[in-house]
């Protein structure tokens, strides 16, 4: 081995810290009034990875997709809060109920995005928001289940979560949780498929730095449900999870299953203290 | 483009071992990570591995790494160290162990190994997010390895 290779390898070392620089100084206000917060300290769970600011995907973003979620009318995501809205209303299943008849109006959800997953007490299990909308319609309406990642479920999400917009994300990670957050912690480093990679390789050590034309994130999941450029459609975080365990050429886990929940909860805590941005616009 | 079609082509169809080639199971690795011997018997072609490194269906190794050479393909990335100068400053032995498993010259590496077929968690078969059927092939074959290790020698820039 010759001497220069050191050099070469030292170098290497300070880069992690660069990627900071990396993250524009944009500020994400949204219809001139929703003032988000897309960049802040990383919440104390996360003291050992060498991550002292946790940022919103919309700063790795050009300033043409950024400018798509500042406003509703130019957002595409707002559209399917709209069909949200009307499946919100509507009465299916045996009950003959709709949300309306045990919620009123979609207003009720404001903070709901921004605690899940989360613990449910009766069914002693972690609830995806996903699970508990579908928990709704098979239990309270009497209805088929959503497709997990499906159209419908993204609309009834996105319709959630933009009740919450500007609202902290803040899921908790001990108590009743502690167990599946630790399993998700450990998924979050896994280093899985024929490339051998884990979400910490692009979203830790690599936030900031382009693989190829993409511009790496910290892989955060408050802007779900996100409109994709690239698919023209509204994109939940299962799906996206479950792309990302692909692109390691591995075999990936079940959208709705246990090890994506447990991801979930570990992902969403990474985020704690970052404004709910769903829907989102990223590219 | 005919040259990089068949290329491709090539790389599309799971090629069994040529006589003559180390499998993957039985590359041995120096002290350092390097492999002195080489995977083929044959001298690698570095107008091929350049073709190997830039095709995202391949090598794929722009997706981290700057080559100045490789500039008429667009987006580099900006994960891995420029590898101009690479002929510069390793051995061909050492760029042979760094391209077939760079875990063993950097414990712990970002970058994929790329001729390896076992000790993996979950593989998949390619990028269908589906189990594999049978055995995993390398990412890249033993001739594809020789002529990336054959263009990585001749970027120099002293
Ligand atoms: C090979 C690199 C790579 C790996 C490994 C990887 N991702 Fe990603 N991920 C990307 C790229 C590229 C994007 C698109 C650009 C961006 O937002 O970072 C992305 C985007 C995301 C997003 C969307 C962020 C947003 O703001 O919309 C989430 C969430 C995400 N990844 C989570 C994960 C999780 C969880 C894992 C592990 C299971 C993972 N990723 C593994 C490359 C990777
Ligand atoms: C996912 C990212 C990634 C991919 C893909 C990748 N590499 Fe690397 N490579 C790295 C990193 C990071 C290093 C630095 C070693 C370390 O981790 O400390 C490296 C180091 C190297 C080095 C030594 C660099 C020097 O000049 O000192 C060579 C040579 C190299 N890679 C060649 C390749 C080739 C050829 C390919 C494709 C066949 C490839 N790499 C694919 C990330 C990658």
């Amino acid at each position: 081995m010759k001497f220069k290779a050191l050099t070469a390898i030292a170098a290497l070392v300070v880069a992690p810290g660069l990627a900071l620089a990396q993250a524009d100084d944009d500020n994400l206000v949204i219809n001139g009034e929703i003032e988000a917060v897309t960049k802040t300290a990383a919440p104390a769970h996360m003291e050992d990875t060498g991550v002292d600011t946790i940022m919103s995907g919309w700063h790795f973003r050009s300033d043409e997709t950024q400018a798509l979620q500042m406003d509703d009318f130019d957002n595409p995501g707002m559209i399917f809060v709209d069909l949200g809205i009307e499946q919100w209303n509507k009465v299916e299943g045996e009950a003959g109920n709709s949300c309306a008849s045990c919620h009123e109006g979609p207003e009720s959800m404001e903070g709901v995005r921004a605690v899940y997953p989360k613990w449910n007490e009766d069914a002693g299990e972690v609830r995806t928001l996903a699970h508990q909308i579908n928990a709704c319609r098979t239990e309270n309406m009497e209805a088929e289940p959503y497709k997990y990642t499906g159209g419908q479920m993204a609309n009834m999400e996105a319709l959630i979560s933009s009740k919450s917009r500007g609202m902290p994300v803040n899921v908790a990670i001990d108590g009743p949780v502690a167990e599946v957050w630790e399993r998700g912690k450990e998924l979050y480093y896994t280093r899985t498929g024929q490339l051998e990679l884990s979400c910490a390789n692009c979203h830790e050590d690599n936030y900031g730095n382009m693989i190829r034309a993409d511009h790496l994130s910290q892989g955060q999941i408050n802007g779900f449900p996100t409109y994709r450029l690239k698919n023209a459609k509204l994109n939940t975080s299962h799906a996206r999870f479950k792309g990302c365990v692909r692109d390691t050429r591995a075999e990936t886990f079940t959208p709705g299953g246990p090890e994506f929940i447990a991801l979930e909860l570990y992902v969403a805590s990474r985020g704690n203290g970052l404004s709910v941005e769903g829907p989102s616009v990223r590219n | 483009m005919k040259i990089t079609l068949t290329t491709l082509a090539a790389a599309l169809v799971a090629t069994p071992l040529i006589a003559g080639e180390v499998a993957p199971a039985s590359v041995t690795f120096g002290e350092y990570g390097e492999i002195e011997q080489s995977l083929t018997g044959q001298p690698g072609d570095p107008e091929n591995g350049g073709l190997v490194m830039k095709n995202k269906s391949i090598g794929n190794c722009i997706a981290c790494h700057q080559v100045s050479a490789l500039s008429d393909q667009p987006f580099h990335g900006e994960i891995g160290p420029s590898l101009d100068g690479a002929g510069d400053r390793w051995e061909e032995a050492d760029l042979r162990g760094i391209v077939a498993n760079a875990k063993q010259m950097f414990p712990g590496t970002i970058m994929p190994a790329y001729y390896k077929t076992e000790g993996f968690t979950r593989p998949g078969n390619a990028y269908t997010g589906k189990a594999p059927e049978g055995d995993l092939d390398p990412l890249l074959t033993a001739q594809q390895i020789e002529d990336v290790v054959a263009f990585l020698v001749a970027q120099k820039e002293e």
